[in-house]
């Protein structure tokens, strides 16, 4: 899986969790998921385990706490997926 | 003076309709809930046979986002949020706009234990050394006043949001809690009801208890016989009933449709003395509960029309009718008709006293009174206290003024709620 397919692949898990006036082309790398994406702080816990599923990688606590944008996720799979 | 309270509407999610609508024709034509569930006979339960709403798909998209629907594994939620929302906009009521509250607006809904079959699959993943996969919705969805929290974030209330549980007089207890909030001028309305989670998690301990019945897994309609002399335990059921409460004030400003008005109502314990044990009924705290309700209501024994009783075919049915006949002081063709809904749902536990009131309202806004299931064979023994012609076999049209609701619940519990034709 390229970069690019693997960004894709994280635009789509991150989708369902958007509120209504987010639109999935509002994502850019440079997104943070509460503070520019509006995402219920609640729901982070579950787009790891979305992530996790999707491209089979378990995600360590440390992990979670450093995965604040969009770009920290690709980062964190990028490590993982080797 | 307490502000008078009316009923402007009504939602249910019930074994046998999925709106109030067909609710009223279903309980009209007898149309039975009552079905054989094969995971029953798998596990082994000597009662395969329960009262279930059926939800589809696209039933279920109308009422949860995509979002809410993920891991969403809690059958009373769905009940209740159904409900809930049907009666909200029963009432012409729309959720509020995202940045307002409506703090004039409460919630209290219960339920006995919520979202079973969530909590088995987090008890599963825990055991497993897997916490982390539990995800965002264990919690919601399986504390009790997950179904409030629900429903006061989807309408957007402001006051009051709680969930009661009282076995099943939970729902019945649930109206009388908005009458007495609103009465006192706490709140300007109240969704109030109550829900129940389908599956062998819930139902497995009535099972056990030996207090199902055992004999009537090939015929399902038949099995939930209250007030019948072949009665042989109550059938378990599961759904959600609603309505929305308001000030008398509210509902004539707002030109909403008034159903029916709560005059008031009772509830009490028997304290488990005197023959009130953890599972029966203190026969004196019964018959309090009656007169107290109607001396809150300020309506006289004579005026009852119609009872809708707990009833839930055991052998208590004939005990129930004898605490009816003492506390009113009517007995034989004097008695009031009586009937119960469990024929047709079986017995929906902590969601039985809220369907019960749904119909119970029904009768009074359609001008009938319905017919009971399952009981040609009306047990001697309540032939002996009421006329046979109390207890109708079939629907009879004739618009009830005042009628009494009842629910009696484990723990020696009791509510007792006086519903009359609104007049104004």
């Amino acid at each position: 899986m390229t970069k690019e397919e693997r960004y894709t692949q994280l635009k789509a898990i991150i989708s369902p969790y958007l509120p209504e006036d987010v639109t999935v082309d509002t994502i850019t790398p440079e997104s943070n998921f509460i503070k520019d994406l509006n995402i219920n702080s609640a729901n982070l816990v579950d787009i790891v385990l979305d992530v996790e599923d999707a491209f089979d990688i378990t995600l360590e606590n440390e992990d979670m706490d450093s995965m604040q944008t969009v770009q920290d996720a690709l980062r964190i799979i990028e490590s993982k997926v080797a | 003076m307490p502000n008078r309270v009316v009923i402007t509407g009504l939602g249910v999610c019930a074994p046998n309709a999925l709106n109030s609508i067909s609710f009223s024709n279903a309980l009209d034509k007898k149309v039975s809930g009552i079905q054989f569930h094969a995971q029953l006979k798998e596990l082994n339960f000597g009662c395969q046979i329960a009262g279930k709403p059926l939800i589809t798909q696209d039933h279920l998209n109308k009422y949860f986002t995509p979002l809410q629907q993920r891991g969403l594994n809690a059958s009373g939620l769905v009940y209740g949020v159904i409900a809930g929302v049907d009666a909200w906009n029963d009432a012409g009521l729309l959720p509020t706009d995202k940045e307002k509250t409506d703090w004039d607006s409460g919630v209290i809904f219960g339920t006995g234990i919520l979202g079973i079959d969530k909590l088995r699959e987090a008890i599963y993943l825990i055991d497993e050394g897997k916490t982390k996969r539990l995800g965002s919705t264990s919690v919601l969805q399986t504390m009790a006043s997950g179904i409030s929290a629900y429903l006061g974030g989807i309408l957007g209330c402001g006051n009051q949001v709680t969930t009661n549980s009282s076995a099943c007089t939970t729902g019945t207890e649930g109206v009388l809690m908005a009458y007495d909030r609103i009465a006192a001028g706490k709140a300007v309305r109240i969704i109030t009801g109550s829900c129940s989670d389908s599956g062998p998690y819930v139902w497995g301990g009535f099972d056990a208890m030996r207090i199902l019945p055992r004999n009537y897994n090939d015929s399902p309609t038949m099995a939930s016989r209250p007030m019948s002399a072949t009665a042989a335990g109550f059938v378990p059921g599961s759904g959600a009933g609603a309505m929305v409460l308001e000030s008398l004030e509210s509902a004539l400003a707002r030109k909403a449709p008034i159903y029916a008005e709560v005059m008031g109502g009772s509830v009490n314990s028997g304290g488990q003395r005197s023959g009130g044990t953890m599972t029966a009924p203190n026969s004196e705290a019964v018959q309090r509960c009656i007169q107290e309700a109607l001396k809150q209501s300020k309506v006289s024994s004579e005026e009852i029309d119609a009872i809708n009783g707990h009833l839930t075919a055991t052998s208590k049915d004939m005990v129930e009718i004898e605490n009816w006949s003492r506390a009113l002081g009517r007995d034989g063709k004097d008695f009031p008709y009586i009937n119960s809904f469990k024929g047709l749902l079986g017995h929906c536990l902590a969601a039985a006293g809220s369907i019960e009131c749904v119909g119970t309202v029904l009768q009074i806004s359609n001008g009938q009174i319905y017919g009971n299931a399952n009981c040609e064979d009306l047990h001697p023994e309540i032939s002996r206290i009421i006329d046979p012609s109390r207890v109708l076999q079939q629907t009879l049209t004739r618009a009830p003024d005042v009628v009494a609701k009842a629910s009696f619940g484990f723990g020696d519990v009791n509510a007792c709620v006086i519903f009359k034709k609104f007049y104004n």
